[in-house]
């Protein structure tokens, strides 16, 4: 894996289904993610700090900024059909917060609806699942996440990069460590930034395509991974 | 190992692939078995039946005590159209799609009828994956081992 072996991404699934739930969270952790399981949108709302009364005052998120919790979570990913709050309800009141709407969000479904996956795409899902999800899904997360991170990195490293410029050439001189990893990261990711955002613009599309053909689409016919998939 | 033994389960589940009792998913789960989940999925697999027991029971009481809700019905067979997809059983998951049709067309003979056949099929795949995993825990297959070899 890379360097961040001290920084595991945080996903937070949420499933009706205790056999997807198990399923998912397998999926996760072969992936080197951290991951939580709940059982249901409000559930999930809870563990992000967010109750549905106190969404429209801005005292209650700032108590449990993301960026401040123990436990940040840089990725959502839920089932749609869900009895009470949908996948979709629980996207949208995260789209809504203001302290939520960067974390990304991704739809899973057994039913391939285009009308469905069309309307949480619009609603700002990153990528819509058809289950059962596989590790080949999965693996399509990190582009997500690494993009929020990388939007908040620009946003508050940018003045210290200028600094640090200035400086000596030596990277090792006086920076604490998670800074300069930080600034490493962002080096390696700023290339692929353009290309990572052409790419999701595609992904989303074909996605879309791939989502909306018969469920037995090359798609489902996936390579296999014999282990080789994660190495941790 | 047993190699013979390991030849058994293998052999048995190219037999239940071809014979449409599993599918895709279920090599899935199994590549997904690892040293931190040996058990994985026979873990899946007994959960599943645990849980759908259930939901089948809940099915044959909404279809015996008239009249029938087949909103509720719909909503029952699709979880369990869900779990049974999600642990790869073919058979099972297509005669919940039979079980669908009938129910959105509020045709309440043709869900007894097809539940019948799901009932049978969920209790002929719980008998082949029991021999399964035997021949499984006997080739010593209970890591990652033989459930990797095709």
């Amino acid at each position: 894996m890379g360097m961040a072996t001290e920084t595991q991404f945080h996903v937070l699934a949420v499933d009706d289904s205790l056999i997807d739930r198990k399923l998912i969270e397998k999926l996760l952790k072969t992936s080197s993610y951290q991951v939580t399981t709940v059982d249901s949108g409000t559930k999930a709302l809870e563990f992000l700090g967010l109750h549905e009364d106190d969404q429209s005052n801005p005292n209650t998120s700032s108590v449990f900024p993301n960026n401040h919790q123990e436990v940040e979570v840089n990725l959502i990913i839920t089932d749609y059909c869900m009895p009470g709050m949908t996948g979709y309800d629980l996207l949208r009141k995260i789209k809504e917060s203001s302290s939520l709407r960067n974390i990304p969000v991704v739809i899973m479904s057994s039913e391939n609806v285009p009308s469905r996956i069309n309307r949480c795409l619009e609603e700002g899902a990153e990528e819509f699942f058809l289950k059962p999800v596989r590790l080949s899904d999965v693996n399509r997360l990190k582009p997500h996440i690494m993009k929020t991170k990388l939007k908040d990195h620009v946003i508050i490293s940018t003045d210290q990069k200028q600094e640090n410029e200035e400086e000596d050439d030596d990277d090792e001189s006086g920076k604490p460590v998670l800074q300069s990893q930080e600034e490493h990261q962002q080096r390696q990711q700023q290339q692929h930034q353009q290309q990572q955002q052409q790419h999701h613009h595609q992904h989303s599309n074909s996605n879309k395509r791939k989502a909306m053909e018969e469920g037995l689409s090359p798609d489902r016919t996936r390579p296999r991974y014999n282990g080789v998939t994660t190495v941790v | 190992m047993d190699k013979n033994r390991l030849q058994r389960q293998l052999d048995m589940k190219r037999s239940l692939i071809d014979q449409g009792y599993l599918d895709e998913q279920f090599i899935q789960l199994e590549e997904l078995q690892d040293e931190d989940s040996p058990n994985f999925v026979e873990d899946m697999v007994t959960m599943f039946y645990n849980n759908s027991a259930r939901l089948l029971e809940n099915i044959e009481q909404a279809l015996v005590t008239g009249p029938i809700d087949f909103p509720k019905l719909d909503d029952y067979m699709h979880q369990f159209k869900g779990s049974s997809s999600s642990i790869g059983a073919t058979r099972v998951k297509n005669e919940c799609t039979r079980f669908l049709e009938h129910c959105t067309a509020g045709n309440a003979e043709g869900c007894v009828r097809t539940f019948l056949r799901v009932k049978q099929e969920h209790a002929i795949l719980r008998t082949k994956l029991e021999t399964y995993f035997q021949l499984a825990r006997q080739a010593g297959s209970s890591a990652s081992g033989g459930a990797k070899a095709r």
